[in-house]
């Protein structure tokens, strides 16, 4: 069980820099992403939403079928199959893979499943080079940090903390330029490409009737990862199923207007299969690892199982007061923000971080920017019942418990509530007063008194006053 | 003949903020209304609810619905309670049919305080009078989960004597989420942090909300931090002569 990071959230509200580079990168993708899908730019968006939310949602509920029909599709077009139950499984073919073909070097194009199951680390524990090659992602790896961003991995890097770690790990001069940047790292990346054995993707959808992957990106790396090497091989979770390519039509609108404000990613890549005797590129062989890891245990609730629906856009991130204030890297997993908050007990248990649904504020901005309209702030309310149930079952939080049963009690009870409200009036209230500090504060007070002054309660509430007032009026 | 409104004035109003259900009750006595306030009412359940604790809110909804049953229109100065039981009772009830009846009528018979003055009472003007320099917060609950937006700028735009500035950025959450604000203090505390900035930025001297509870977090923070911006509920203003 993780314990609330205090610390760690309190030095990232403290760290000025930080906080900067969070508000620019994330309010930049805000506003993009919010001309890019107002009426008069995308007059159809919301019903993009409802379309997209119904798919993924009929597309979830006969997964079964749809699994089986990409198999069959994928096996059609020459490319192979591999059922995964986690990521030891993945890891496992791979390196079974990489052993009977003499392979040393992978070059990896962006995949948040494979950082779910942290596979660069389990590869290279067996002796593989596994090269990261979208930017972000190379400086991350560089510095052996995680994502800090579903979309934007090095989204707290500035150009300056981005010279430090080019010229500490890469022994160059230091460059503070941004484009000079992207060209030291392309490079260092062009050599790896070409010597690669292995390229490894994720897929943003993997498209049942059609049997193909597709992949969005801006830099041109993954489609060079995914046919440069003689073998590709696309790990992804099984929730990524679309029904028909056409379906591309409604996802591909949404995902680079929410992630990054574009009506559509520089690259869009649609691989079904390797190489065909008739084309120049494409790899030999053509894997895809379908892995649960966890997901069928969320199919199995009617009300959640919509987290499944996330197409990893990073709206909800870039929108969260929560998210741009604590930053990426204070989340327990490798997905953070809302979807993070609503995934991670989903597949960890509510146990492993029972602090986690309760870190929001509920404003329902996550919900709004959703373009699968996933209904998170629900989700977490869920998620809260179900973490203070599985509290008292281990017999802990009694004492809150205690308090809201109280409560109830007395809100059932209108006279014992007058009562109890004036008596707090009387104890602590002056008229019109906000109390700066209470004597031996503690608990919510004291948290609250930390950051914000406390009104007193009124001398007379409402009830009282009304009550007068009707008196006076001989009513 | 006037019509006959019941006031929910949500438990922070009656106990912190009396003067905002005085107000709420001054706006609608001028329209013609005749009030009526059930004594027995206290809280709508929300607090509870958002934190986990179910039947502790079924509880306290149970007994908003008795003491409401039988009235035509309540109106409450709050988007947030007002989206909880109109909203979330149904969630709450879900295995309860009887309840759950209940609690689909008092859906259609529940109204935020602006929403009624403009969509029942069909009012823009009340004949308001505030002389202010004043920004209007979106409270969370009342934008996202009841579609208020543009209402309750329309009724103070027609306030005489008020300068309404626009926040940038004007939806972000002010930070208060209830029990979160005492969780995770400094985070919310962070929250109110920037809501105050961008208030500040306005030149504001007043900043108004359909909800007492944002203006507390808000108040409370801005009083820390030694500033000197109101923070005064829609329905104040509307009351003022």
């Amino acid at each position: 069980m993780s314990e609330l990071p205090e610390q760690a959230i309190h030095a990232a509200l403290a760290d000025s820099r930080l906080q900067e580079a969070i508000y620019t990168a994330t309010g930049r993708l805000v506003d993009k992403r919010k001309a890019v899908t107002s009426p008069e730019v995308l007059p159809d968006y919301q019903e993009l939403r409802t379309q997209a939310h119904e798919i993924k949602k009929h597309t979830i509920e006969n997964l079964d079928y749809y699994l089986e029909l990409f198999e069959r599709h994928l096996t059609a077009n020459g490319g192979k199959l591999v059922w995964c139950r986690d990521g030891t499984e993945v890891a496992d073919f791979i390196l079974s893979l990489a052993k009977q073909r003499g392979a040393r070097l992978i070059v990896k194009s962006k995949s948040m499943t494979t950082e779910e199951i942290e596979l660069n680390e389990r590869l290279e524990h067996h002796g593989l080079e596994a090269v990261e090659t979208d930017l972000g992602e190379y400086i991350l790896q560089l510095a052996h940090e995680r994502p800090y961003h579903i979309v934007a991995p090095a989204l707290h890097k500035t150009r300056y903390d981005v010279a430090d770690i080019f010229t500490e790990k890469l022994g160059v001069q230091r460059e503070v330029v941004i484009e000079q940047q992207t060209l030291i790292a392309r490079r260092v990346l062009r050599e790896k490409f070409l010597a690669a054995d292995i390229g490894i993707s994720g897929a943003n959808f993997l498209v049942a009737d059609s049997g193909s992957v597709a992949i969005v990106e801006n830099e041109g790396n993954a489609r060079l990862s995914t046919t440069a090497p003689k073998i590709h091989i696309a790990v992804a979770g099984i929730e990524k199923l679309i029904p028909r390519a056409q379906d591309l039509a409604v996802f591909l609108k949404l995902l680079g207007r929410s992630a990054t404000g574009q009506p559509l990613t520089v690259y869009t890549s649609i691989l079904s299969g390797p190489r065909r005797s008739t084309e120049v590129d494409g790899p030999d062989e053509f894997y895809v690892l379908l892995m649960d890891n966890g997901r069928t245990k969320l199919l199995a609730d009617s009300q959640k199982r919509q987290s499944l629906y996330c197409i990893r856009c990073g709206a909800c991130l870039n929108i969260c007061p929560v998210y741009r204030k604590i930053g990426g890297h204070n989340y327990p997993w490798v997905y953070s923000g809302p979807i993070g908050a609503i995934i991670t007990p989903q597949f960890h248990g509510v146990m492993d971080d029972p602090w986690l649904p309760f870190a929001s504020s509920l404003c329902g901005a996550c919900a709004e920017v959703c373009p699968v309209k996933i209904d998170l702030p629900q989700i977490l309310l869920d998620l809260r019942a179900e973490v203070n149930k599985a509290k008292l079952r281990e017999g802990k939080n009694r004492l809150e418990k205690l308090a809201f049963r109280l409560w109830a009690w007395l809100m059932q009870h209108p006279k014992l509530y007058e009562f109890a409200g004036a008596s707090g009036a009387g104890l602590l209230g002056e008229e019109g007063r906000w109390l700066s500090q209470v004597p031996l504060a503690v608990g919510p007070v004291k948290a609250w008194l930390s950051e914000r002054e406390l009104p007193a309660p009124a001398p007379k509430s409402f009830r009282r006053l009304w009550r007068e007032r009707r008196a006076g009026r001989g009513a | 003949m006037a019509a006959r409104v019941s006031l929910f004035v949500t438990c922070i109003i009656d106990q912190l903020f009396p003067q905002v259900g005085l107000a709420m009750a001054d706006v609608l006595e001028r329209l013609g209304y005749e009030i009526d306030f059930p004594e027995a009412q206290t809280c709508c359940g929300q607090p509870a609810y958002n934190s986990g604790y179910r039947e502790e809110a079924r509880q306290v909804a149970r007994h908003f619905l008795d003491v409401f049953d039988g009235a035509e229109f309540i109106i409450v100065p709050s988007g947030s309670c007002t989206s909880m039981i109109r909203h979330h009772y149904e969630d709450l009830f879900r295995k309860e049919p009887a309840r759950l009846e209940q609690a689909r009528r008092i859906r259609d018979r529940i109204w935020e305080f602006s929403q009624f003055l403009l969509e029942v009472a069909r009012v823009e003007d009340v004949g308001a009078r505030f002389h202010a320099v004043a920004t209007y917060h979106d409270s969370c609950h009342a934008l996202r989960e009841l579609k208020i937006k543009d209402g309750p700028r329309r009724l103070l735009a027609r306030v005489r004597g008020l300068e309404l500035r626009e926040m940038d950025p004007p939806e972000e959450c002010c930070g208060f989420g209830g029990t979160f604000s005492v969780k995770f203090p400094e985070v919310s505390g962070g929250m109110a942090r920037t809501k105050i900035d961008a208030i500040l930025r306005t030149g504001a001297d007043t900043v108004i909300s359909v909800d007492s509870s944002c203006l507390m977090q808000i108040e409370g923070a801005m009083r820390k931090a030694g500033h000197n911006v109101r923070a005064l509920h829609l329905a104040e203003v509307l009351a003022s002569r």
